[in-house]
Formats: structure tokens, sequence, C-alpha cells
């Protein structure tokens, strides 16, 4: 009896995915069984692509059976594949041709305000991430996905990095702790992914690791993109490393901090005003100001609670972080707006910048504006609050 | 195969639609106020006091007795409503009867049906009910698509039941009326009782013009019903039975404001689209539908009118709590319902002046002097598929089935603004298409298709385009959002459909629009 690989989902509640149960066989020929949702509209390019799927590795012989509810091809590709996988040895990768057009370079100074996270085996939550304009989308490998079904997500997830639309988005994911998320990490990397999250990560030698990969990977892929880095602090001795963390890597762009697990082990419980982890915080904040990198605040779990997300993003943008996970759409405005500046502080950095001009142009060492001195770091802050104020498009 | 459509036209929407129908032949669809009936109203038998009780207790003992009374035979049509929704009981006690009493050929008239009638499919099935005239949620629709049914089912928007009423198109036999109050006269309303419903706007016509009225009612109260929202003097027999549905189900409840985020883009994005068009003014009109996405229109409509201190004059349509929370607070003066979703609507059309029942002659009939469709500035609706033309379905999916009904969804395309909020795709089937599969809209009505991947405006709506211009809403043409739905569902391929029409869809005139095939298995 042969063995039958089995990936993705279907029934009940399940939505734009499909479950693809497929078997070898000596002879007979490829024998597909189509029970689809949206037959009458796509029966006949399903069963198209499952033959190429199969044709394309090899398979001459074998009982494949695909439940559909409306999956779109990448997850359909992504499907089959995960099940040849799980029956023969390969390391073919079947590959739809990317689908997003223009996609641009990586950009490391990016606003990342606010990113989503979206389950990376679940293909119904990823088709819209994009449309709510988060600053990025992860597709989170770690967590969101049980232990068994890491194999089958990460080619969802390289699929869907290939082939859909984020509208901008910065294309991010999440990969498993290292040494799980390196295979993630070279599965994905030459994929049009532009940040890793690396999660509960305790010293910078873990960050060196994923880059040494992901830097084959590419290399193997004939890639000349870049990938950043935005490491996850998520434990008493990652704090402690923090600094060495922020400085890992040249691609470490940005640096989160995880309260759920972090508060975990502290051995203290996680409240809404957060003292328990100010420290944690602000020493992530300092090391991430002193590597000239974006420190990154943890998500806030009550989705329906969007007065305790307003305060926890107020006291957020108090300490100095430039951004938040969301777990939900509905948190991405409230986090947003929480980082924009008000009229009076736009106006206040227009001046300081005017005043430094014109200090610049006559010359003069020392910048004042009324009674106050300007020097370097305030005209710095100012800048910072005219790019933000650009993003609102308050200017 | 012997076809039941030998002869088909070609419609004014280049629509192939049968000549006769159900045996009648019947007008194709000529255009957006282009054909005129001529002749005059279906009239009434004359009836004579002296026929009747003098003490007005028109009561019998049970349905059976009803029905008999009424003179139920072979071939006759039947009407019932779906104030009940899909708690009605009514309907099936009424053709269980006809099969005890081996009655065939019926043909079943109602309002609308629900998947609580999946009971009535073995009728179809052993011939006591030949065929279906009423829009079919669910079950039933799938059964006729499948061309199951005998007969041609027959689609009509409220307003068009009511003209085809009037007109005679539809002659009933024996309209039977639930209703949630009555006394033995037959005066009713549905404000009253465990079965309270609201009002019985969509019985109206059956009460005018059947040839027998029954009102059926599970609370009788002495005479006078007051109000009487259905007159007794049009009723011909009243009874008595212990339930008329399930109270549960009757007023499932206010479906929840949608919480899926895609929805609530929609929904902002349409609201965003009526402000920026300056049509968010005081003394304004407007109606919205009960699904999650329409409610949650209305609560940014809510929230806009709050920021801008702006009133409406009426809003139309159904009527829940949100609606009712609005009349409550003085944003809109009058609600001018056509149906009660909820226990805090029943309440308020009981207790408040300003929450005015409706019926589809005062809000949708196209065959009176006029009707309050038009006077809507802006009108919120949803639609399976919606056409490069703008053109839109309600009725069928993509795959062909016949699944929803046309409830008022054409009567108010004659609204000032006419607005879709649709998703581009529903699990991989795309909502704008090159063309509709059925025809249920003409574009010429429709103005805005919302979607959550942009916005389209009807070429047409100049004076929308130019209010909107710099608003930085996401506009794009229809063209535009139909390729990016193939872009990323796939092209679709066309299903394939047989010859057979297994119904047909009528235009708020009574002419007909489209006619829907059977699907292939």
């Amino acid at each position: 009896m042969e063995k039958t690989g089995i990936a993705g989902n279907s029934g009940g509640k399940v939505r734009s995915d499909c479950k693809v149960l497929l078997t070898l066989a000596e002879q007979g020929g490829i024998r597909t069984e189509l029970k689809s949702k949206v037959g009458a509209l796509y029966g006949e390019s399903i069963e198209n692509l499952v033959q190429d799927i199969l044709r394309f590795f090899g398979i001459r012989h074998a009982a494949v059976i695909v439940e559909d509810s409306g999956a779109l091809p990448h997850v359909i590709a992504a499907r089959v594949e995960a099940a040849i996988k799980q029956v023969m040895e390969t390391t073919k990768e079947f590959l739809l041709p990317f689908s997003v057009e223009d996609l641009p370079n990586a950009e490391s100074g990016r606003f990342r305000l606010s990113r989503l996270y979206i389950p990376g085996n679940t293909p119904s939550m990823m088709i819209n991430a994009g449309i709510h304009e988060p600053d990025g989308v992860i597709l989170d490998l770690e967590d969101a996905v049980a232990p068994d079904r890491k194999d089958e997500a990460r080619l969802l997830v390289r699929n869907a990095l290939r082939n859909i639309n984020f509208y901008g988005a910065e294309r991010m994911v999440r990969i498993n702790q290292p040494p799980l998320g390196l295979e993630d990490a070279a599965i994905v990397a030459p994929h049009g992914v532009e940040l890793l999250l690396i999660p509960k990560c305790e010293e910078a030698g873990q960050v060196q690791e994923v880059e040494k990969v992901v830097r084959a990977s590419l290399e193997k892929a004939g890639s000349v993109r870049e990938i950043f880095f935005m490491p996850i602090i998520e434990s008493a001795l990652g704090v402690e490393n923090a600094w060495q963390i922020a400085m890992s890597s040249k691609y470490v762009v940005a640096m989160a901090v995880g309260l759920e697990d972090l508060t975990a082990d502290l051995g203290v419980s996680r409240t809404e005003e957060g003292r328990e982890s100010f420290y944690a915080r602000t020493r992530i904040v300092n090391a991430c100001k002193a590597a000239g990198i974006q420190p990154i605040d943890s998500v806030y779990s009550d989705v329906a609670n969007m007065d305790g997300l307003l305060e926890n993003v107020n006291a957020s943008v108090a300490l100095g972080f430039e951004g938040m996970g969301c777990i939900h759409p509905g948190q991405i405005r409230v986090i947003t707006e929480g980082f924009r500046p008000s009229e009076e502080e736009v106006d206040k950095a227009k001046q300081i910048i005017e005043a430094f001009k014109e200090a610049r142009k006559r010359g003069l060492g020392v910048v004042a504006l009324g009674s106050k001195m300007i020097d370097a770091p305030v005209v710095k802050r100012a800048e910072r609050t005219l790019i933000l104020a650009n993003k609102f498009k308050m200017i | 195969m012997k076809s039941k459509h030998r002869e088909l036209i070609k419609n004014a929407a280049g629509r192939s639609v049968p000549a006769k129908v159900n045996g009648v032949p019947v007008i194709p669809y000529k255009g957006v106020g282009k054909y005129r009936p001529e002749g005059r109203k279906h009239g009434p038998r004359i009836a004579s006091a002296v026929d009747f009780p003098i003490d007005g207790d028109k009561r019998v003992e049970n349905l059976k007795e009803a029905l008999v009374k009424a003179g139920l035979k072979d071939g006759m049509t039947i009407s019932t409503h779906h104030h009940f929704r899909n708690g009605d009981y009514l309907a099936n006690m009424i053709f269980d009867i006809a099969k005890n009493m081996g009655i065939k050929g019926l043909r079943w008239f109602p309002s609308a049906s629900f998947p609580c009638h999946e009971h009535l499919i073995q009728y179809l099935e052993d011939g006591t009910i030949h065929h279906i005239e009423g829009s079919m949620n669910g079950p039933l629709g799938k059964f006729v698509s499948e061309g199951r049914m005998k007969g041609t089912a027959v689609l009509r928007s409220h307003g068009g039941r009511y003209q085809a009423v009037q007109d005679g198109e539809v002659g009933i036999d024996i309209a039977v009326i639930g209703a949630p109050t009555a006394d033995p006269f037959g005066n009713a309303n549905g404000l009253y009782g465990d079965s309270a419903c609201g009002l019985l706007g969509f019985a109206l016509a059956d009460s005018q013009y059947a040839d027998k009225v029954i009102v059926v009612t599970d609370n009788m109260v002495e005479f006078p019903c007051i109000p009487w929202q259905i007159q007794g003097n049009n009723v011909d027999i009243t009874v008595e039975v212990e339930k008329l549905g399930d109270p549960d189900e009757i007023i499932s409840g206010t479906t929840r404001i949608t919480r899926s985020p895609d929805r609530l883009l929609l929904a902002e994005l349409t609201a965003r689209f009526c402000d920026a068009a300056g049509i968010i003014k005081d003394g304004f009109s407007f109606q919205s539908g009960a699904g999650g996405t329409s409610l949650a229109v209305g609560e940014y409509f809510r929230q806009i009118m709050r920021k801008r201190g702006v009133k409406a004059r009426f809003a139309r349509g159904g009527s829940n709590k949100y609606l009712v929370s609005m009349l409550e607070e003085g944003l809109v003066e009058y609600i001018l319902d056509g149906q009660t979703f909820d226990l805090d609507g029943v309440k308020s059309m009981a207790d408040n002046p300003r929450h005015v029942w409706t019926s589809p002659f005062t809000s949708y009939n196209y065959h009176g002097k006029g009707n309050f469709a038009g006077m809507v500035d802006v009108v919120i609706l949803g639609a399976t598929e919606v056409d490069v033309d703008f053109n839109a379905n309600v009725v069928t999916h993509s795959d062909g089935y016949l699944l929803h009904g046309l409830g008022g969804w054409q009567n108010c395309l004659f609204s000032k603004t006419v607005i879709l909020p649709v998703p581009l795709f529903r699990d991989r089937i795309p909502v704008v298409r090159d063309r509709v599969t059925t025809l249920c809209g003409p574009g010429e009505l429709i103005d805005v298709v919302v979607t959550e991947r942009g916005i389209a405006i009807n070429p047409k709506r100049e004076d929308l385009i130019s209010a909107v211009k710099g608003s930085g809403l996401p506009l794009k043409t229809i063209d535009e959002l139909k390729d990016e739905a193939e872009r990323i569902c796939g092209t679709p391929e066309i299903p394939a459909f047989d010859d057979e029409i297994v119904a047909v869809i009528n235009w708020v005139d009574g002419t007909v629009i489209d006619a829907v095939r059977k699907v292939s298995k």
C-alpha cells in the first residue's frame, strides 16, 4: 500500500483553501478527482494545474483528490507540492510566475508603524491583508502554525510572497526560532520577502546564522535582493544581549519585543500598564537608538478593546518605540494614528528646520528659535517629525 | 426532450426570454420606462354584506375548514407572505392540508420563500404544487435550478408582485394572511402577539385583489383590532391557530454589524463616498439593507451625521435596533418601514408615530401614480455579480444556482444614487464580471460599485465623478476592477447550462428581463 500525502484544509468553515490527498501508483496514469465549490468556473483550470505540477515532478501514475473551497492557484500549487513532498524525495520547487509586478527593492529605513500578523497556513486571511494598508504584512510560520503543518505552510508562504499583491506593504515573514527557522529562511528568501522576523532571539549568533543561510539561498537563486532582519526579544537573556543583537548584522533594521513570552520568562503576569516590562522595553529602545535601528513594540492582544489599544500605543510612543505589531486589521488604524504627530509638533518642526536652514545660509554656528537654542539632536527630531508628517500627508 | 419554452424572444437587454411562461404569453423587457400598460386594474368580485355574518364574526373552526370554505380546488393560486421569514409555519400547514385533501396542481404565490419551506419540496415532487412564483432563498432555489420543478418559476420584486396582482397578471384564488393579531372580523396587524413581526405590508395587494382572503392568527382579540394594517372589510374568513411561527426565527434578532474587517472596510468606503459626494446633508434620505455590511454603512452614516450635525428627513427600508436608535437620537426624522427585523423595530413601530409602516404599494409599485423609491437620495444594495456595463445580478450565483430573492432590490434602483458595496471576489468567484449570469437590474440605473480594491462610478454619472474628485478615494474604472478580479482569481470558464428555462425574472413593470437556465450537472 502506497503512502498518501495529505496537505491543506477542507470542510466546515474553511475558505480559499484546499485539501489534497495524493497517492503514488505503479500504473494507471494520473487520476484526479476534484470536488470544488468553484468547479463550474475553474474546474478545468484546476485540473490542468494539478496535471502540470505532477508532470513537473515527473509523476506519471497517481491518484489525486482535491477538495477545494475556492483556493487561488498559488494555494492549490502549494498544497499539491506539499502532498508530493510527503511521498517522494525531491528538491525541485514548482513555482508559478511572480504575479506581483515591479517588486520594489527592500528599503531599510521605511516606516514600520503597523505590521499585521497573518497565520502562515491560512490562505483566506492572506488575500486581503494588504487592503487594510498596514506598513508591513507578516506571514507567520512560527506560533500561528501547528508543528505538524510547518512544511506545508512554508510552501504556502513562499507562493503567497510571489503571487499575492499586498499593495505596497512590506513583505515580512516570521520564521521559526533557529535552527528550525533556518530552513524557513532558506526556502522563502528568493521569493520577494523583504524582512524576516527572528523570534525568541537571545544572542547575536542566531541572527548571523540566519544571515548566512539567507545569503546562500539568494546566491543560489542568483538574486541580488537585500533581506532585512527584525529580531524579536522574548526572554530575559535576550534583553541582556539586546545591544549585541541590534549590532549583529548590517541587515538588522529593527528590533521588536515580545511581551507574552518575556513576561512568562520573567515569571510575572502581563498587565495593561506594563510596569513589569518597563525595564525590558526601555532597554530595547535604548539599544535600538544606539544602533540606529527602529525599536518596535509588542502586539496588544485584546482585539475588541480599542481604548486599551490606544493607551498602549500612546505609552509606546512615549517610550520611543517606532512601531507596533497588530493581530487584527482593526488595530491598524488605531496604531498608525497613535504615531501621527500633532499639528503643533509639525508646525514647530517646520520652524526649527527653517531656522536651521536660515542659520546655515548665514553661516551662523549657533541657531536659535525665539529664546531657545537649537542643537543637532533637536534638528534631527524635527526632521523625523516632518518625515512622519509627510507619511500622514500633513505637509 | 420536450421543451417547455419553444419560442424565445430577444428582449431590449439582449437576453433570450420565453414568449410564454407557464402557457401564458408574456411581454419581453423593453427598456427602463419603455413599456406603458394599457387597460384597467384587476377588479375583484363585488361582495355583499348579506353574505357575511351581521355580527362581523367570520371565524371558522380551523385552517382546513377555512380553505374548504374558500373553495380550495385543483389548479388554484394560493398566496402567502414572508412576514414570518424563516420562522413561518403557515405555508407548510396550508400545503399539508392540500396534500391530505388530494388537491393537485396548485400555484404557490408567496412574497418570498425561506429555507423553512424546504418542507414543500415533497409537494412539488408529488404534484400537489405545480410551481412557485416568488422569490426563492436556499433549498427551493436549488430544486428549481436543477430543473426539478414542473412549471417555470417567476421571480418578481416586491413592487413587481404588487403590480402583477393589481394588473391582474396573477389572479389569486385564495390569499392566506398570517396575522400576529386579528379580530374575528378580519382586521389585523403585525404589531402584537407572540408572532409579532411589525407590519403586514406584503399582504396588502392580496387583501385588496384576491378572490378569497383568509386571515389566520394566533392572537385573536375582540373587535376592534387596532391598528388595522389589514382591513377586515377585505377579508372573507378568519381562523385561529395555535402558533403561526417560531418567534425566534420570525424576529431572528438583528443581524449584527459585521465584524469582518474586509466588510467593514467596504462599508466605510461606501460611507466615505457618500460623504465626499455631498449626499449626506441636512434633509437627505437613505435606504440601507439589513445585512451585516449595510448595517455597518448605517453606523458610519451615523458617525458622519453626528460630526456634521446633519439630520436625515427619512430612512426607508427594513428597520432594526440600529435604525431605531438613530430615530430616537433625532438623526432620522421618520422611518418608512417595509419590514421589521427585530423586537426594537416592532416596539418602535407600535409606539412611535414617526416610525411608519409602508407597503410595496406606497414604496415600490411601478404601475401607480409614482412611488417612494425615486425620492430616496441614496440606496445601498447588495449583488451577487456586477458587469462592466454596471448591470447587476442578485438572484443567481455565477454557477447559475438560484439562491436569493429579488426583494425590493429592483424597485430601489430608482433612487437618486444607487450604490452596490460588493467584494471584488468571493472565494475565488469574481463579482465584477464581463457579463452577469442573470440580469436583474439594468446598468443605467446603477451608479456606483464599491469594492475593497477600488470604487467604480458609472461614467454617465458625471456629477458624482466630479463631486468626488480629489477626495482621496480609490477610484477605478469598472474594467480595471474586472481586470483586477481576474488577475487574482484567474479568468473564469463559462459554466455549462442546459437550454431548459427554469425561471424568469420580471422587471418592475411586469416585462421579462431575463431567464434562468437549468444548471448542467
